[in-house]
Formats: C-alpha cells, structure tokens, sequence
C-alpha cells in the first residue's frame, strides 16, 4: 500500500530521521514505537507531507504509493492528503458546530449535495460511535464535546473523505484512560477498511493493536529504524537487543 | 545557632507580616472598588440628570433652539451615518491588512515590520490631528466639503491602527492545530483562512471593532472640522452632520442654559454604546462563535 524507502527528514539541513524503510500493509495496522525525539512524528508527517508546513523541514528518498512514486499517483497535496488522512496527538476539531466539522473537507473536495453531506455526517459519526451522543446537537459548537469525543469526531472528520491510508500520531495520549480505550476500541474497528499507521509510546497497546511494528531508535542523535516485522515476532523473539530490552520494558 | 532556631518565626516578624498581606489585601481591593466607584458616579451623574428628560419625541424630534428644546432626532440619524461610513471603510480595510500581515508577509519582513510601525505611531496620534488632515485632505483637497463622508472617512483613518492590531492578534491567536488540521484534510489556503482562521478569530476580532465603535462614538475633535456642526436632517451622506458627542460638546460649552440637555444626550450615548456591546455578543453567541472551552476538551 504506502511504503517509504530510505526516507530522511531534515530539519534545516539537521538530520532528525535516516534512512526509514518500511511498509504499511492494506487493511493492517502498522504501529512506530519508540523513546521520544527518534523521528516517529517526522516520519508519519512525510507521508503526507505535512512536512511542507514546517519551516527548514525537507525530505529525501522515496515514498511509493500502490507501488508508484507518491508524486505521481496525487497529482498535488490536497489529493495526497485527502487519501492519506491524519489524526494529530491533541485533538483539533475546528471552532465550527460539529456538523460544519465533518462538512467542511467534503465540500473542499466537491460534495456539496446537502443530503449526501447529511448521510455522510450520519454514517460517519454512527462508525465512529459518536452519533447518539451528537445526534442531537449537531449544529452547537465541536469545542463543548469532551477531549475523547473532539477526538473521535476528529477521525470521523477523516475518514469522511474516504481515505486509503489513516496516519495517527499518539491519538490516545492526551485523552484519559475511559476516552483513550474508546478510541483504541474505534481504531480496532476500523482494521481492514484502512491501512493505518499509528505512533503510539503505550507498547501494550500497539502489542494489542497492531499487526506490524517498526521500532525506532536514536543512534548518534539521528533516528532511524532499527527493525520491522510482525508484531507477535518482536515481542516474543527480537535477535535485535535493543528491541528485545525496550518491548520488554527494561529500556527507554 | 540551631537549625530550628534559625526557622523559627519571631513574634515582631509575624505580625509585620500579617500587616503586610492586609496592607496589600486592603490596596487591591480600593484600587479595583476605586475603578468601579469611578464608572458608577459617572453612569448614575448622567442617569439622575438625564433620564428623566428622555422620552420618544426627544429621541425623534428636530434641534430647535440651539438644542435647549426639541429632540437630537438628526444628531442621532447623523450619528450612525457616521459610524456606518466609518466601519464600512475601516473594517475591510483592517481585516485584509491583517491578514496580510499575518498569513501573506513573512512576520519579520521588513515591509510587515514598517506597517507595524506606522501603525503603533497612527495609534498614538491625538485625534484633533486627524481632524486637521481630514479637513485639509477630504473636505478641502477631495472636495467633499463638510460632510458625513468626510467625518466618516477621517474617522476610520483614526480607528484603523487600533483595529488592524486587534485583528492581527486575533488572527495570531488563533492555534496552529487549526491549521494543521485543515491541512491534513487537504483544504487550500483560502478556505483555510476563510472558513476555519477567520471564524475562529470572530470573537477578538468582533471585540476588536466594539472598541473602535466606542472611539469612533466618543470623537469629537476629529469631527468639528470635517462633518461639522450642522443640526439638520442630514439628506445624504454629502450634507454635513453633528454627532452626539459633537453636540455634548455644543450644548456643554457654547449653549448657556444647555447642560440639562447635555446630559440626557450623554444617556443615548452611552445606551448606544451598551446596546452595540450586548448586540454583538448575542450575535456571536447566535453564530455559535461565543467564548467556548478550547480544543482538547478539559484541561
């Protein structure tokens, strides 16, 4: 599905993350697991070129999509990230009523019919378990909702304009513990219908998550990633020491 | 010397600190009773004295003599000509200036650093300045002559540095997660700014023109030499108007016998103001842009 190969990240010429290859799978989850500053957020912001926002930040090598360079499956950034959709750490859903939130990428991309916009509202928000809490506020602001909700509401936002790929950095970590396993249940759902990529520091969850884990590491204050491969293979026999000690617990 | 010798508070010690933390107790609470007693002399000063000679023929009624009797009917129509030229010229020009400055031009440009200046210079320019250049550039080089329009222009040249600040934090303000997100569902910029910054942002920047609207209703200097002080019904914005404060000044100063009905002239605008402060909220709150809890649910 979306691979990336040798991919570097800069940041103002300062390599933060070198030579990354991995490979998401279609319909699986593929879990960056890792000690904080070791690249994750640089790479998961590359596949979708968030990266553009951030100033002095460039990449190099090569990210394929079904097998193709990116660049040229999307023919620009607004494509690219509408197929390649992101679920940040804070939840952000906009200052707008809840409805407007889920609208609003629609509309950007086209959809402007006003009952296909109130069924894609609907189906998300019911696949998201958020429609019979909302269901009835549809029009007040998203910013009243609860952290775990704006989260959930987030993703509904996403998956709304029917991404292939869903790129997730820490979505549960600023949520508490009841918002946080809600949104994992969700994540779980949502295996086989997307490919999701999902940078998590709680190794319990992507143990229970994720069927492919890629564990990053810093190496002379560069990241990069150590090793990849099924999930059940790394906990239970890593030949990598680093990876064995830290999916044990007993490093960083 | 033992250790719990050293720690341990003397009585003298103790009660100058108690006189302390009342003596600053004490300063807070006159300093903040001061401020309010100050508004609410001034409020219930004009109230007693004016209120009771407001009723609905004086809210209509023509200026006759002098503004001794009859209403401020025209003053008050003049009034919101003024402030509707005023806004209709500043508030685009300032929204689209701080947009500029804050998505367009790199913040530290030189030319965005050179607008900030002018700006905060402007800012600090008493008003019987711009009354000068407006009389000197619309009413006598642009030729409008004594007007509405030249009032109104000179008016928004006063307002604008105060509003372009105000929109430039408001649109600042507004979190880079909002942006991130708009960007991660593949939205243009122009849509980003205009359907997610600028909404966002309405709240300070409705703020930010309430403030000016009171500046603009509390001028005078700037308004004698350019709308002038004609009582009559104004029959365009090309005749010359007196505004409110315009005529507290008049009734105040010039007209013997004239303060009883400075003061209930003084009560509209103050009423004025109050009603365009609660409107705007209200309107806010109906738009679903009122002052919520921020993203990230509870904190």
């Amino acid at each position: 599905m979306i691979s990336a190969i040798n991919l570097s990240v800069t940041y103002h010429g300062k390599i933060v993350l070198r030579d990354a290859t991995v490979k998401a799978e279609p319909g699986k989850v593929l879990a960056l697991v890792g000690p904080s500053g070791c690249g994750k957020t640089s790479f998961l912001a590359a596949l979708n070129r968030m990266t553009d926002l951030i100033p002095g930040a460039n990449i190099r090598g090569q990210i394929t999509f079904d097998g193709r360079p990116i660049d040229s499956v999307f023919s620009n950034r607004a494509e690219l990230r509408r197929h390649v959709g992101m679920i940040f750490q804070k939840p952000n859903p906009f200052a707008l009523s809840i409805r407007r939130n889920i609208e609003l990428g629609l509309r950007e991309h086209g959809q402007r019919n006003r009952d296909e916009l109130r069924q894609i509202t609907e189906k998300v928000l019911r696949d998201v378990g958020l429609w019979d809490e909302v269901q009835n506020r549809l029009d007040q602001s998203a910013l009243e909702l609860s952290g775990g909700q704006q989260q959930r509401l987030c993703i509904a936002r996403a998956i709304a304009l029917k991404p292939q790929v869903l790129l997730m950095d820490e979505p549960c970590s600023a949520l508490d513990p009841l918002a946080a396993e809600h949104v994992e249940k969700l994540i779980q759902s949502m295996r086989g219908q997307y490919t999701i990529i999902i940078v998590t520091h709680n190794l319990a969850q992507a143990r229970r998550l994720a069927d492919n884990i890629a564990v990053f590491w810093t190496r002379d204050s560069v990241g990069e990633i150590v090793e990849h491969g099924p999930t059940e293979t790394l906990f239970g026999a890593s030949s990598n020491e680093i990876v064995k000690s830290y999916l044990s617990g007993r490093r960083g | 010397m033992s250790s719990t010798q050293s720690v341990k508070p003397t009585r003298s010690g103790q009660s100058t600190h108690t006189i302390r933390e009342l003596t600053a107790a004490f300063s807070i609470w006159l300093a903040a009773g001061l401020v309010m007693a100050i508004l609410a002399w001034i409020l219930i000063d004009i109230s007693i004295r004016g209120l009771s000679q407001i009723n609905l023929s004086f809210l209509i009624d023509d200026v006759t003599d002098a503004g001794r009797s009859g209403g401020i009917g025209p003053i008050i129509l003049s009034t919101i000509l003024i402030l509707f030229v005023t806004l209709s010229v500043s508030v685009p020009l300032s929204i689209a200036t701080a947009i500029a400055l804050t998505e367009q031009l790199n913040s530290e440009s030189l030319l965005a650093r050179y607008v900030r200046r002018c700006l905060d210079i402007l800012a600090g320019v008493p008003s019987i300045v711009f009354g000068l250049f407006g009389n000197a550039f619309f009413t006598i080089t642009l030729g409008l002559g004594y007007s509405i329009l030249s009032g109104g222009l000179t008016l928004s040249c006063m307002v604008l540095p105060i509003l372009i600040r105000t929109a430039e934090q408001a649109i600042n303000s507004v979190p880079l997660e909002h942006r991130h997100a708009a960007a991660a569902l593949g939205m243009s910029r122009s849509t980003t700014l205009f359907r997610v910054i600028l909404p966002a942002a309405a709240p300070a920047l409705a703020a930010g023109i309430v403030l000016s609207i009171g500046r603009a209703l509390a001028e005078t200097a700037a308004l004698i030499f350019t709308s002038g002080y004609v009582a009559r019904t104004p029959e365009s914005l090309f005749d010359s108007g007196r505004s409110l404060s315009v005529h507290i000044y008049d009734l105040a100063m010039n007209v013997p016998n004239g303060g009883a009905r400075a003061y209930a002239a003084a009560c509209v605008l103050v009423a004025m103001l109050l009603v365009i402060n609660e409107t705007t909220a209200l309107l806010l709150k109906f738009a679903g842009l009122g002052s919520t809890p921020h993203a990230g649910g509870c904190r």
